[in-house]
Formats: C-alpha cells, structure tokens, sequence
C-alpha cells in the first residue's frame, strides 16, 4: 500500500470500535489500545481548548518496536506530530506520514468520541 | 601545457595536508587527468594543525582529512607506505623503495618537511623523539607512560605546543630555548617574556638561553642534558621541536635546482626547474623562504592546480600572520611584528598584572598598520589584521586600537571591510565571496561555511566569519535566528529568565505568553527541564508529563526494543549485601538482563512498561531511591574507597561522594551531570573527566570543574585548591546554578565552558569573587530544589493514576508480544528481527515471570 492509498483506506468505510473512556486518554500524551490484535496509539491534543483525538498504528517502522503512543507530541507548521520515542522521525496524526522519509509511514485510523466512549475505525 | 584531451597522468608525491588540498583542488576543478597519490605514512591526509588534540583524547580518525573511501569515490589512485626514492626525468617516471614504477606526464612533489633534530651527542637515544606525526605521538604518549619529567627543545610555535602535550599526559614539562625568549620568529622580547611568564604560571619551566651540548645518564631521571653554560637539567625524556627542515632529497637526487640551505626552488606558478615538476607546501622554496604554515601550503597547492588546469593564478608570497592559543595563552603576531621596516615605529601596551602585552607596529607617517603583537589578548586581532592586509587607514589615535575599552577605539565593523578582504586565509574565502554566497540563498554561517568552505581550516577566522555573515543578513533585513525551535523566538537562557521573572509554572502558559503552535520534542523538555530546576515539581503530574522526553516520561531509559532499564542510585558506589541481593532478587523474578554501569550503579535491562511500577515498588520498599538515569539530571557521583581503607587517602573520598549525591540528586539541567571524589591525588575515581571532580588533598579538597569523558573527552579545570567541605559545596552550589541558568539546552558543562566568554577565569571571578553580585541568588536557588527533592519513583507508585499510565494497554492486560527475548551467556537479550521470523521456540516465554 502506498502512503497515498493509506490516506484514502482511512476515509473509507470502517467498521468503529469502542477501545476506552475518555478518563483513559492522557492530555497532551498517547495511550495504546489493543484492537483485533492491532495496537493502536491515541493520542489526546487539547489545541486552544479544544480538545481532539487522533489514532495511529503504534508500531514503529523504523525502530521496529511497539512504542509510538510513548513519544512526544508537537506540531510542524501546525499541523500536529508524535515524535517516535526511539529515533525521533516525525509522524504526522492526521495522515501517518513521515516527515523525513517520504517512503516511511505508519497507518492512520479514524476517531470519534461519543459522550465518554471513544471509537477507532479499522 | 594546457591541452587535455587526453587524461593527462598526474602523480602526488606525498599526502601531508597540501598534498591532500592539491587532489581536493584538482579533482573539483574537473580536469580530464587521472590522480595518483603516493603517499609514505600509512595514513592518509591529517590535520596536523590540530595534533595535540590527539593527547585531549581526538583519535587519528578524528584528525583525518579523508578516507580511502572518498579517494575511491572521485577515482584517485592512493599507494599508502610507498616511498619515493627515484625520479626519473628523462622518462617521466618515478619508483618507490618496493620497486613499483609511476609514468607521471606532470608530477606534483608534496613532500613536506622533517624536524630539525640538533647535532648533540645522545640525541639519538630511545626517549629522544621528535613530534611531527600520528606515530611520533603514538612514540611519545608510549614514553610519557614510563616517564615523569619531559623536556621540550625549542620554544617555537611547534614546542610549545609539544609542551602542552606533555603537561596534559601529565609529566613535569620543561621548555628549552637556545634564544633569549620563547616565540622569536613572531614575537618581539618583550611579548616572549610576558608569554613566559603566563607559561611558567601553568606549570610549565622555562629555559631560556640555554644551548644543549650533551645528553647524558641522568641521576634523578633517565637522562642529563649539559648546558653550555655549565648547569644541568634531569629529564626521562627529550622531544625535539627545534623548527623544520624541507623534505627535499627527491629534488637533491634528481638534480633540480634547491636553494642554498635546502627547499625545492619554485617559481610563482609552484613550477620547480623541471617544466613537469610541481613542489608544494614546505618541501618548495620561494622568494628563498619556506612557508611553514598550512595557509600558504593550501595557496600554493591552489596555484599549481590552476596552472596544471591552464589558468593564471600566481603564488606571490603569503602573510605569515598568526593567531592561536597556547595551553590557553592567546598568542597573536602580525607581519612586521619586529619592526623591521625603515622608519618603522611602534605603541606598546604591558599590564604585567594581568599577563597582557600588546605592540602596535606602524609606518612612519603613522598611516597604516604594519605588524602587532598580542600576547595575553587576542581580541584585536582580527580588527589589526584587516587594517594591515587591506591597507585601510589608521584612525587618528593608532593607540586606541590596542588600549582597553578605550571608548574611542572606533570597532572595525565588518562592514568597513572592502570586498577584497580575505576572511579565511586558509581556503583562501574574502568577504565577496561570503557576500555572494548570501546573495545565492545562504542564510546563515553554517550555510555559508557550506557553500564558501570558509572557517573549515584552522577555524581561526570562525567570529570574524559570523560577524561578517550577520553583518550582511541584517543589511538584507534577515533577522538573525537565535529561537530554539519554531514555537518560541527565544534562546534557553533567555525561557529561564522568563520563567523565573514571570513566576510562569506551566508550559501552557509559557506557550500561550511567549511562543506559538503546539510545541516539539525540543522546545517541551527544553521548558520541561527548566520548569524543573526553578520548581523541581513531581514531573509527571498532569500539566509537566507531556513535556517528558522518552526516558523521563516512564522514568527508565527506553531500550531498542521498547523495554526499560532500571537504575536504583547507589550513592558514591557504597551498597550493602542486603541491597545487592534484592537487586539480584528482583532481576530473577522479573527476568532482567544485568549489568554493572560505569557509574559504580547496577543496571537491570528489559523490563516492560507495565511492570516497571511492581519493580520499583519492592527496590523502594528495600531503601533504594530512583537513580535518575534516564534524566538530564546528577546522574552518579563515583569514589575511590578513600582514606577509611586505603593506605594512601587522605580524606574520606566515600563519605563526600555520598553527602554531595545526596544533596544534588534530583537537580534536573540542561544536560546529565556527573560527579566524581578521589581520596588522593593518585585520583582513582577519575574525577578530572567529570562535570564536577574532586580530589583530596592533605589540607582539604581540590576542586575540578567542566570535564567530560564520552564522545568528546575534556580535562575539568582546576577551579580552586584545598578548600575546606562547606566552602568546597558552596562553589559546587554556585557552579552548578549558574550552569543551569545559562547554558543551552543539551549542552555539557565541558561545552558551556568552552563557550562562556572569558573562560575559566570568569567563572572563578563570579564563583568565587561574586563578580555578578548573584552567588546569594545561586545558593538560594540550589537550596530551594534540594529541599524540594522527592523520589519520583516513591511518588509514582503512591499514586494509582500515575500506576495506571504504565499499562501497555487501556482495555487490555495482554503484553506485547513483539518483545521477545533469547538466552545469552545466561542472561537475556532482546531478540533480532531475523531471529524474530526463524522461529518462536527457542524464546524465553514472555509468561515466565
């Protein structure tokens, strides 16, 4: 699959998942939730006031290990990141891309939040 | 000959610094010839300017120019170990001492030059060397092993800095000058007797005036040298720098014309008296002088390119102005510096208290700047140097220029430099080189030392370059970046203040006050580390977690495959069995792979997220406290045993190593912090590679600061001696405050000093003297984060929400099952990937535990 073909699977139909509460997530951090075998980081960004959720795959291509929920998150031009706790390489949350390496990315889930439950579509 | 149609055959006799420039210059100027270096070490090109660092740690690698790689890459022929021993020129060929023969159409001699060893009786005995190259060091760091005193002959440039190598391999140097004063080619008397002076203050002797005639069986030592003048001076070894020699045999057996005390005769194209015959660099004799400086080399090396590519360059002599630092004596000399021209007249400034000397030489219609000296204070440098490269005219008080801080010194702005002016004499770079690189789209000094190759020689020209390069960014109205990331336009030093003056506690409210976007993995533990050494709160708490790098914000050091390492502090290195054996314990019951660090700590590897709260809830339950490894923070402070045991301490090494852990652990700082005390001055505890080292004396402590052992190794500085315990943590105190107040992030206590303005001597004058009237606030400060300290770990296994977030998972209690380990020596390790897909079977079960 393509980064361009990961943007699109992600937009497609998706079968949602309750993973957790919100009193799970962790402000201005990750959690990873097992969901059909697949770990998946979510990360909880409050942007001036406004808090939203994003999901990624938590695995970590480039140091091969099961740690992305763990790095620090940021933004690039505004657009908001997790840096791999590992090597430091870039993700973009909404898309999974990888700022450094144009044929690198991680797979981006969709979110929703419904009262306190919170959905990953895969 | 200008014509290269076909590849014409170039041959490179020798692989020296201008050897190497000359290939670098010809292979990018992409004439159609086919490169081969003959060069006689086994090494290839090095930086011989730098050689003594190879006794401050660098490694013959770090001192390379280039690589059989990169020779392989622009398809240049390198023969390492061939010596030349014949040219024939009648066939255009030369042979090596194996036998092996070169077809040359031009051939370039870089053969350099030898030390001048003088005829004395006994100089040819085993410690008797010379310091020239990587195996003359690799010689005489293998005899200042066995050797406690060292001697250096001559006190030129070159033997002062041999001097310096043998004073940091730590024996009793002395320096030998046949002259009456050290430095005499670019110094006048009076600036060699002031460098003396400040030499002799560092611990070095000097002689002068003394001409060896023998070297005999010493009494004390392993050898006597016998002075002319009938003393006498015991030595274990001898190193020569009593100035060079060309290597010219090469020209002398094939009959071209040499001057008359040795050097290849060359004309201004490099051209020797063979019209296929190049010789460059300190082998070539031009006007009858020998260039001994790598500037002049590199032009030379450029001008033979340009005429073996056709062009029109000429070598018209070179300015052998210099500027460098002797064991931390600022040394400058430019062109006249003895006032050799007719009328010449001269200013001169001393002040003998603070060891500064400084000599103005100018013409006699006091127009222009002919020569300076500066010793003691080389600030002016580069304002005298322009002056007299550029011939610009003098201000109406010359001696303005060398007074200090005389308010009508008008500063010579780097705007004031015609475009001609040479910036960096080394790559031969002049300020309309930097401007044009600007105007091509450079926008910053790294950029343009990218671009121009500027500042990349000596580096001597490295704030002349940024004052330039700033100059022209601002004319163009490009605000100079000094921001530490996107989000905030602000240096660390600068956030600190902020957060300090403005009382400001969280992130947030600096973002929101002060910067912009979200943040970044710099600028978060940047502020989270500063938020920490003003408040020292518990750093995960809800608003400072997200702020964590990723070994602080699970509190262990993550590994390569997503587990952690677990550090308990062992304060000074001093355990008891029972702490030992539940280490062992709870490394058997969780499976942890164990090692001993070099910290004197035990380091428990391979632990998973999830079980790091039940593993240090029995490590707190058996008296141990969070380690802080995985922090920008005092990690350890080692010891010897010290005077309880050993029967040469005299103090109680142990003891200190354990008050000072106690009190400074939990101080978080731009960068990790560590410590070390030594019971006596056979410094078993290698406290002068430490931040902070300290080393007994009879009286009390000495005090060491800034050093560093890892990637980049540095000697602490001897901050003060014999200081009494109170005093000796007051400094540390101090110190330590003012680093992390004023250091940039990441950056070591070896670095910032190598940074800080006035070196040294301004840290001892605001540690010790208050010179900035802030030592109460320092003290106040380290006061209020030692009384603030808290385990963290304590803290975090006290607290179910803080448990929580140590889950793998949110709505499972699976583990992760990508983390797999085999068995090693009988321990654990993580698995490899290929190991991963082999085959499951030979895996030590996840479950075991």
């Amino acid at each position: 699959m393509t980064a361009a073909q990961n943007i699109i699977a992600s937009e497609q139909a998706v079968q949602w998942h309750l993973v957790c509460e919100t009193k799970d997530l962790v402000t201005n951090s990750g959690v990873c939730a097992l969901v059909d075998s697949q770990q998946v980081a979510l990360f909880c960004l409050k942007i001036k006031g406004e808090t939203q959720v994003f999901a990624i795959s938590n695995y970590d291509p480039i140091g091969k290990a099961n740690v992305l929920y763990r790095g620090l998150l940021g933004s690039i031009g505004g657009a908001p990141v997790v840096a791999s706790p590992l090597y430091k390489e870039h993700y973009f949350l909404e898309t999974g891309l990888c700022k450094e390496h144009d044929d690198v990315f991680v797979t981006a889930y969709p979110v929703k939040v419904e009262g306190e439950k919170v959905f990953v579509g895969i | 000959m200008t014509s290269l149609d076909s590849k014409t055959q170039i041959v490179v006799v020798g692989n020296g610094m201008v050897g190497h420039h000359f290939v670098e210059q010809l292979h990018q100027s992409d004439a159609n010839v086919e490169i081969t270096v003959l060069c006689g070490e086994s090494r290839l090109a090095y930086d011989r300017v730098y050689l003594s660092s190879f006794f401050s740690g660098a490694s013959a690698d770090d001192l390379a120019l280039t690589t059989p790689a990169q020779y392989a890459e622009w398809g240049v022929n390198v023969v390492t170990n061939a010596l030349v021993t014949d040219i024939d020129r009648d066939h255009n060929k030369v042979t090596t001492s194996e036998g092996q023969v070169f077809n040359y159409d031009k051939l370039v001699l870089a053969t350099g030059s030898y030390p001048f060893v003088p005829p004395i009786p006994g100089n040819d005995q085993e410690h008797c060397l010379v310091y020239r190259t990587i195996d003359d060091l690799l010689a005489i760091e293998a005899s200042a092993a066995v050797s406690k005193v060292g001697v250096v002959v001559g006190g030129g440039l070159l033997g002062l800095e041999a001097a310096n190598a043998l004073k940091q391999a730590g024996l009793d140097t002395h320096v030998v000058e046949f002259a009456p004063q050290l430095m005499a080619v670019q110094l006048d008397q009076a600036g060699g007797n002031v460098l003396k002076d400040k030499i002799e203050a560092l611990g070095v002797t000097v002689h002068t005036q003394k001409a060896t005639q023998t070297i005999e069986a010493g009494d004390t030592c392993r050898y006597k040298m016998v002075f002319a003048d009938g003393t006498a001076l015991e030595t274990d070894m001898i190193l020569f720098s009593a100035g060079i020699r060309p290597s010219d045999q090469l020209g002398r057996k094939s009959a071209l014309t040499l001057g008359e005390r040795g050097g290849i005769v060359i004309d201004s194209h490099c051209l020797t008296s063979d019209p296929n015959i190049y010789a460059v660099g300190e082998c070539a004799l031009w006007d009858n002088k020998i260039f001994g400086l790598v500037a002049p080399g590199y032009t030379m090396a450029r001008t033979a390119v340009s005429h073996i590519t056709g062009g029109d360059a000429e070598f018209a002599g070179a300015d052998m102005s210099t500027k460098l630092k002797l064991m931390g004596v600022e040394v400058g000399s430019i062109g006249d510096a003895h006032e050799r021209t007719a009328g010449a007249l001269s200013y001169t400034y001393l002040n003998q208290p603070e060891g500064v000397y400084k000599k103005l030489v100018v013409d006699s219609e006091q127009k222009y700047v002919l020569g300076a000296v500066l010793v003691g204070d080389t600030s002016d440098y580069d304002t005298l140097l322009q002056y007299a490269l550029n011939g610009i005219e003098l201000p109406e008080h010359p001696e303005s220029l060398i007074l200090p801080s005389s308010d009508a010194a008008p500063a010579l702005g780097a705007d004031a430099l015609p475009d001609t002016a040479s910036i960096c004499s080394c790559l031969n770079v002049t300020k309309g080189d930097i401007v044009s690189a600007i105007e091509g789209g450079c926008c910053s000094v790294g950029d343009v030392k990218g671009e121009t190759k500027a500042s990349t020689g000596c580096g001597g020209c490295a704030a002349l370059l940024k004052n330039v390069v700033d100059c022209e960014l601002e004319k163009r109205g490009v605000e100079v970046s000094k921001a530490i990331c996107e989000h905030f336009n602000h240096t660390r030093q600068e956030l600190f203040h902020i957060v300090k003056v403005n009382g400001i506690r969280t992130f947030d409210e600096l973002l929101e006050q002060h910067g912009e976007g979200l943040g970044c993995e710099i600028c978060k533990p940047a502020v989270g580390s500063i938020l920490a050494s003003v408040y020292n709160d518990y750093i995960l708490k809800a608003s400072h977690l997200p702020l964590q790098d990723t070994n602080d914000i699970y509190l262990g050091n993550m590994q390569k495959d997503g587990t952690y390492s677990v550090v308990p502090r062992v304060p000074g290195g001093e355990i008891t069995p029972e702490k030992l054996i539940l280490l062992g314990e709870v490394a058997k019951e969780y499976n942890l792979y164990t090692k001993i660090t070099g910290g004197q700590r035990i380091d428990l590897f391979g632990a998973r997220v999830e079980h790091l709260p039940d593993i240090w809830e029995k490590l707190v339950a058996g008296g141990f406290e969070t380690g802080h490894a995985y922090a920008k923070a005092l990690r350890t402070v080692k010891s010897c045993v010290g005077s309880t045991w050993c029967r040469y301490g005299v103090q109680d090494s142990v003891g200190t190593a354990i008050d000072l852990e106690n009190r400074y652990k939990g101080l978080r700082a731009p960068h990790k912090i560590k410590f070390a005390v030594s019971g006596c001055t056979r410094e078993c505890a290698e406290a002068q590679s430490k931040d902070i080292g300290v080393i007994a004396t009879e009286q009390g402590w000495n005090l060491y600061v800034c050093g560093n052992g890892g990637m980049k190794p540095r000697h602490a500085d001897l901050f003060a001696t014999d200081l009494d315990t109170e005093t000796l943590i007051k400094y540390i105190d101090r110190v330590l405050m003012f680093y992390v107040k004023t250091a940039d992030r990441l950056q070591r206590t070896s670095v910032w000093m190598d940074n800080l303005e006035g070196g040294l001597a301004y840290l001892q004058d605001v540690v010790i003297n208050d010179a900035l009237g802030i030592n109460g606030e320092l003290e106040a400060q380290m006061d209020a984060v030692v009384d603030a300290y808290q385990c963290e770990w304590k803290t975090t296994i006290e607290d179910p929400e803080s448990r929580k977030r140590f889950r793998q998972f949110v709505n499972s209690s699976a583990s992760d099952t990508n983390i797999q380990f085999v068995s090693e020596r009988g321990q654990v390790r993580p698995a490899t990937e290929a190991e991963k897909v082999a085959g499951k079977e030979q895996f030590i079960p996840v479950s075991m535990v």
